[in-house]
């Protein structure tokens, strides 16, 4: 129906741009992560002694241990916030249900800085929490360990991520025939048997995809460290910045961020060929 | 019995889900609710009311540049990731060439790759190119990086699409050029509005890529991430407070454009990553 034309004029000026400005500037970043800093000058000589450094400096690999677990924690925290309120709203909420779903996924979209900024003042020493506690007189001083945490990081990147995980596990629960769970009953499964049994293994797709989302996400964070991390809340993507910044070595920072890349890249496969074997035939 | 499953009660899960709806809104109030105390960002209960952080903001000349920064890049980012999303979709819809499945995964890196990377891998390019950082490698990143979003929504839209129309159109003698003015981009018209929306969202708030492109001349969020270290006031919680209201405006907007474009809610986008 479409002449060739008409094909080319669409299909040519995206691959251009995309080329240009997406797939030249990872391979840049490839490339970089192949050479040397020599007193303060990049040179352009190729060698793997970045990603050798990797290997061996511990340092690395005891922040992107960190890391892992702190996106680990984010990830779970957020299926078991997110899982029931999708159950909830599939198969409990009735007449509401259309206003809550949008109750949940207008902050998906709404500002991270925002909701990161809410958390700081939060839980800093003088933040609200503290004076609440104080104003109970639970506490005389304020409490320090709140703020500058891998707790407060794993706190607000679960708030941002929450909706995330939510959404395809909705979509997952809402797409489940229910004359299914209606035979599971008649043939005298009890609530928790059906759900164990048949809706759990038939949202697994959804599950999967937000487990791969919220996990993937925080472990590229660098801005939730910054905000309330502290330096005990530091992770992998913070040394890629400092690495870019006042330290720099631009090679070094792209070696990680390739890693960052391959390990992101790697998960997203592996949760697609999960979701697929899951999938409902 | 139809009806006894799809509104079961279960006082448990609603209370746990009302948890879960607390956990999400609470920062948010808090931040509103201390965008009018007197006395400063912590304390407890707040106390004197107050709307003078807010008179403070608008009398705050260096936030008010950096608010329309941010309207200059995320109106320029909005053209540029919607005419090549634009493309995109069309093209992932009705071209086949070689690489397509690649090409796909490829515009939607930005969307799944942790900003820092993408942000990184433009500011290489820039220098490489030898382009100074401005305004102008902020606004082509963020038009560069939401193209993602632009080609997942108006392919959506796209697949909506009664062909029909286009093809009656062809064979009236109308040329593709005629075709694609009234037919196509016509219907396509509340999918181009909704991603539009998102899109100037996203981009007014962006962060982890503007972060490595910004120039002298910051954007609203680079602004208030700078204040952010010199110490916090209410000022920050008075300007969150109206990012947060305009943001959420423009997102119900857009749900609701989008809603009726698809007749469905917004699910597509995060079922195929």
């Amino acid at each position: 129906m479409y002449s060739r034309t008409y094909k080319s004029l669409v299909s040519i000026p995206p691959l251009f741009w995309v080329g240009a400005f997406l797939l030249l500037p990872y391979a840049l970043m490839f490339a970089h992560s192949l050479w040397t800093v020599r007193e303060g000058v990049i040179v352009h000589q190729w060698n793997w002694e970045n990603y050798k450094t990797l290997f061996t400096n511990p340092l690395y690999a005891e922040v992107l241990f960190r890391t892992m677990r702190i996106a680990a924690s984010v990830t779970l925290c957020s299926l078991l916030l997110g899982y029931p309120l999708a159950y909830y709203l599939a198969f409990h909420a009735g007449a509401r249900k259309e206003l809550l779903y949008q109750l949940v996924i207008v902050p998906l979209w709404v500002s991270y800085l925002v909701r990161g900024y809410a958390w700081k003042t939060i839980l800093g020493s003088d933040g609200v929490l503290n004076a609440f506690l104080q104003y109970l007189h639970l506490t005389h001083e304020p409490v320090g360990f709140f703020l500058y945490s891998p707790f407060a990081v794993v706190l607000m990147l679960t708030h941002i991520y929450t909706p995330f995980v939510f959404l395809p596990i909705y979509a997952a629960l809402e797409h489940i025939p229910r004359p299914l769970l209606e035979a599971s009953q008649d043939l005298g499964a009890g609530s928790l048997q059906t759900f164990w049994r048949v809706i759990l293994p038939l949202s697994m797709p959804g599950l999967l995809a937000g487990a791969t989302f919220a996990f993937v996400l925080s472990l590229g964070d660098f801005l939730a460290p910054l905000l309330v991390g502290g330096p005990s809340g530091t992770m992998i993507a913070n040394v890629v910045q400092s690495l870019f910044g006042a330290a720099f070595d631009w090679p070094l920072g792209a070696a990680i961020s390739m890693g960052i890349l391959v390990i992101t890249i790697s998960l997203l496969f592996l949760g697609e060929f999960l979701e697929k074997r899951w999938a409902f035939k | 019995m139809k009806a006894q499953l799809t509104t079961r009660r279960s006082p448990i899960l609603a209370i746990y889900a009302a948890l879960v709806f607390a956990f999400i809104y609470f920062p948010i109030v808090v931040l509103v609710v201390y965008s009018f105390n007197r006395d400063g960002v912590g304390g407890f209960p707040p106390r004197h009311l107050t709307l003078s952080w807010y008179t403070q903001l608008f009398a705050d000349s260096s936030v008010w540049d950096s608010v329309l920064n941010s309207l200059l890049v995320a109106t320029g980012g909005v053209a540029l990731s919607l005419m090549l999303g634009l493309l995109a979709a069309l093209a992932l819809d009705r071209a086949s060439f070689p690489g397509k499945v690649l090409f796909r995964r490829l515009v939607l890196l930005p969307l799944i790759l942790p900003g820092i990377i993408t942000g990184l891998s433009l500011l290489m390019f820039a220098v490489f190119a030898g382009v100074q950082l401005s305004l102008l490698t902020v606004f082509l990143g963020h038009g560069t990086a939401l193209i993602s979003v632009a080609t997942t929504e108006l392919f959506a839209g796209l697949q909506k699409l009664d062909r029909a129309q286009e093809e009656a159109s062809l064979d009236l003698g109308a040329t593709p050029w005629q075709t694609f003015w009234r037919i196509t981009l016509p219907n396509l018209k509340l999918s181009l509005i909704a991603a539009g929306l998102l899109i100037f969202t996203l981009s007014m708030d962006e962060i982890a890529v503007t972060f490595f492109l910004i120039g002298r001349d910051n954007t609203l969020p680079l602004e208030i991430w700078g204040r952010l270290r010199r110490g916090i006031t209410p000022e920050i919680n008075a300007v969150s407070t109206l990012i947060f209201a305009v943001s959420v405006a423009l997102i119900v907007i857009w749900y609701h454009l989008r809603s009726r474009s698809l007749d469905a809610p917004a699910r597509e986008l995060f079922e195929q990553p």
